[in-house]
């Protein structure tokens, strides 16, 4: 047989031993007979995972004599999917040793010197520096943004849900597409998810375009001809977004409550209270109205730097055709504007469909609709979601509704990313 | 006439500076005066106190665990922003200098990751953080935030990276440098505003969030300051108002300065990421 195909094989039974026995590669291929022996002295464990994570447990988990035995179906999922992402990366290393092993004897056999020891690290060191760099941040992604992501999107086929498959004290199984269909077919599921989706995407088209045309409208204001202290307005502008804005809110949700202050003042005045707070129409306006508070300042900041940078030229031109300030506005002003600001603005959409902390520190989604299933009148899906997870235990139904906007939201954003300059730029390399 | 109408316009934009001052400066006018107002409550609290007081800042240091909240807070803060510099910038650096297998792939799925909200797969988190043996700890609230900011800062940083030009890494090399020093003495110092703003955001955002600490936290003296803030407004709305505004002051006063001082670097640095993708 062909050397370098007899070492590829030696390696394939076993990892390391082409590098060791065809090729003489002893510190690595001692590196890899390391990784194999760790996978294979565990290997009961990644078969219990496995199978855990297949099964979901059969007996519940209570104490006996002050020992907790039974199964975790939770738990066992989650140790069933670590198990599984180390064996794809043990995977990827298996395939990597067996190329590894190949194109070596090869090289050897074309007359290239084997490295051992701090010789074969200097090398490794430099070859695959990127790798090295970029390890911390890769598992740190897997382990506690690409695994999480997972187990939310699994439990969308379990029965994850209070009070029957709740663990410890039950167990949860697989469902498949159950939770899907009845989400499409019960009426009280449905009905909430389209409205409480509907005032998501209200919510989102409003407070955006608001909060943006008013910080333009902001910044127009501060950088109007012959305004004194143009310093002062824009510490003061620039001032609701520099305080951080779960305070503010919170603030605003005490100013505004039943009996705080503005309706002391209303009272005072010899008014009936306002019902900010406990009215579902006023509630929304008020959602609205508070986000624009807190979110225009941070258009404000960035259209001024836009404004500034626009060629004074283009003013100078256009007042020697005659043109008024209105049409200088809408002719020249608009136009820079949206141009640089386009990406931005498709980006805050996306955001703002997932202000959870607007609509949570607000009005934690209340008033409350009977109509609804766990939601209130100004809940957004995500806070909806919230609420299921944390407050009702709803885990199967709230992962179904994240996997909904999850691939509603990823779309807005791939699509306009692939149009943003970073994406063309990256194609050309 | 010309003199008369620019008059008038003057006037009502000045009115319109001071009519929207107004309405930015009212809520933070009215918890500043709240936080010296006497008394504990919502109800009593009226807008200009009649007898101030100092009482609930001292209260804040003597009856709450507000100040070890504040330190758990700066602690959490300075070591989430070290570790989030230091493993953004190391895979920036890559994504940005090298070529290599999977590159894309992972650029791409990064951005896929990063429109997640993380904190709704918060019972995957817990589950993480416990098998770690860290739920309870600082440094299981640090890890899940410097692992959650890493794809976002990593395109961000990458997209900076990619501005400063290759020229100067190909003159080090040619020099002797090592990748290691090209990356910490010749990328880093030319990085410094998006480093700047990386640690900036990364340093403020433990004192904002309140969601991950109630994952984590539970012990009262291990808490944060938003946690506990957050506390207060939801169990004791209306018994325990003065000190949360006392709380919510020494909070936001230090950040609010922060970031008025530094807001030109994050406007660039918000603007940067937004432009860029």
């Amino acid at each position: 047989m062909e050397k370098a195909k007899k070492s590829a094989v030696l390696s394939a039974l076993f990892m390391g031993l082409g590098q060791l026995f065809v090729n003489k590669e002893w510190t690595k291929g001692i590196m890899f007979l390391l990784v194999e022996a760790a996978v294979l002295l565990k290997s009961q464990y990644f078969i219990n995972s496995i199978y855990g994570l297949i099964t979901l447990g059969d007996t519940p988990q209570k104490v006996v004599k002050g020992v907790v035995v039974g199964h975790h179906s939770i738990n066992m999922m989650v140790d069933g999917m670590i198990a599984i992402l180390i064996l794809l990366i043990y995977a990827g290393f298996y395939v990597l040793n067996i190329r590894d092993a190949y194109k070596s004897t090869k090289a050897i056999e074309s007359g290239k010197k084997v490295l051992n020891g701090r010789a074969y690290f200097a090398m490794l060191w430099d070859r695959y520096f990127p790798y090295i760099m970029s390890t911390p941040s890769f598992l740190f992604t897997i382990f506690f943004i690409l695994l999480p992501i997972i187990f939310t999107v699994a439990v969308a086929f379990t029965n994850y849900s209070s009070p029957n498959h709740l663990p410890p004290g039950k167990l949860v199984d697989w469902v498949g597409l159950e939770n899907f269909v009845n989400l499409a077919n019960l009426k009280i599921w449905n009905t909430t998810f389209i409205q409480v989706g509907a005032w998501t995407l209200i919510f989102a088209i409003i407070t955006t375009f608001l909060n943006y045309f008013v910080g333009l409208f902001l910044a127009l204001l501060i950088n109007s001809q012959g305004i004194k202290l143009k310093k002062l307005w824009r510490t003061i502008f620039i001032l609701p977004y520099a305080i951080p804005a779960f305070i503010s809110l919170l603030v605003m949700r005490l100013m505004f409550s039943g009996p705080g202050p503005v309706n002391n003042f209303i009272a005072s005045l010899g008014f009936e209270k306002i019902p900010f707070f406990t009215n579902p129409m006023m509630a929304k306006v008020m959602v609205l109205v508070i986000n624009l508070w807190v979110g225009a300042p941070y258009f404000m900041a960035l259209m001024s730097g836009i404004l500034t940078n626009i060629d004074k030229s283009l003013y100078e031109a256009a007042m020697i055709d005659g043109a008024t300030k209105v049409q200088q506005f809408f002719k020249i002003t608009l136009p820079m504007v949206l141009f640089q600001t386009m990406p931005l603005l498709i980006m805050t959409f996306a955001y703002n469909f997932n202000n959870f902390s607007v609509i949570y520190l607000l009005t934690d989604g209340n008033p409350v609709n009977n109509k609804f299933k766990y939601a209130g009148d100004t809940d957004i899906l995500i806070s909806w979601i919230y609420k299921m997870t944390k407050d009702q235990n709803q885990f199967h139904m709230a992962s179904v509704i994240t996997i909904v906007l999850f691939v509603f939201v990823a779309s807005i954003s791939v699509y306009s990313f692939s149009k943003s300059k970073s994406f063309k730029e990256e194609d050309m390399m | 006439m010309k003199n008369k109408t620019n008059f008038i316009a003057k006037a009502a934009v000045y009115a319109l500076l001071i009519f929207i001052s107004f309405i930015i400066l009212m809520p933070v006018i009215w918890i500043v005066l709240a936080s010296f107002n006497s008394g504990t409550s919502l109800f009593s609290s009226s807008l200009i106190p009649k007898e101030p007081t100092l009482i609930h800042y001292q209260n804040l240091f003597t009856k709450t665990q507000f100040p070890k909240w504040y330190l758990n807070t700066l602690k959490i803060a300075t070591i989430n922003m070290i570790v989030s510099v230091i493993l953004t910038t190391m895979s920036a650096y890559v994504f940005s200098r090298f070529k290599f297998k999977g590159r894309r792939a992972a650029l791409m799925s990064m951005m896929l990751l990063q429109m997640f909200p993380s904190f709704l797969a918060m019972t995957a988190i817990y589950i993480m953080i416990t098998k770690l043996g860290l739920i309870n700890t600082h440094w299981g609230l640090i890890l899940v935030y410097a692992g959650g900011q890493i794809p976002y800062n990593t395109w961000l940083c990458k997209g900076y990276f990619d501005g400063i030009p290759h020229s100067l890494d190909e003159a080090a090399k040619i020099d002797g440098a090592s990748n290691l020093t090209i990356f910490t003495k010749v990328i880093m110092p030319l990085a410094k505003p998006i480093v700047v703003f990386v640690a900036l955001t990364n340093f403020m955002a433990p004192w904002f969030d309140f969601i991950f600490p109630q994952i984590v936290l539970k012990s009262v003296d291990k808490k944060t300051v938003a946690m506990g803030l957050f506390e207060w407004v939801q169990k004791q709305q209306n018994t325990n108002f003065t000190m949360f505004a006392a709380g919510a002051i020494l909070v936001a006063v230090p950040i609010t300065v922060l970031f008025v001082f530094l807001q030109k670097h994050i406007v660039e640095g918000l603007s940067q990421g937004a432009v860029k993708g």
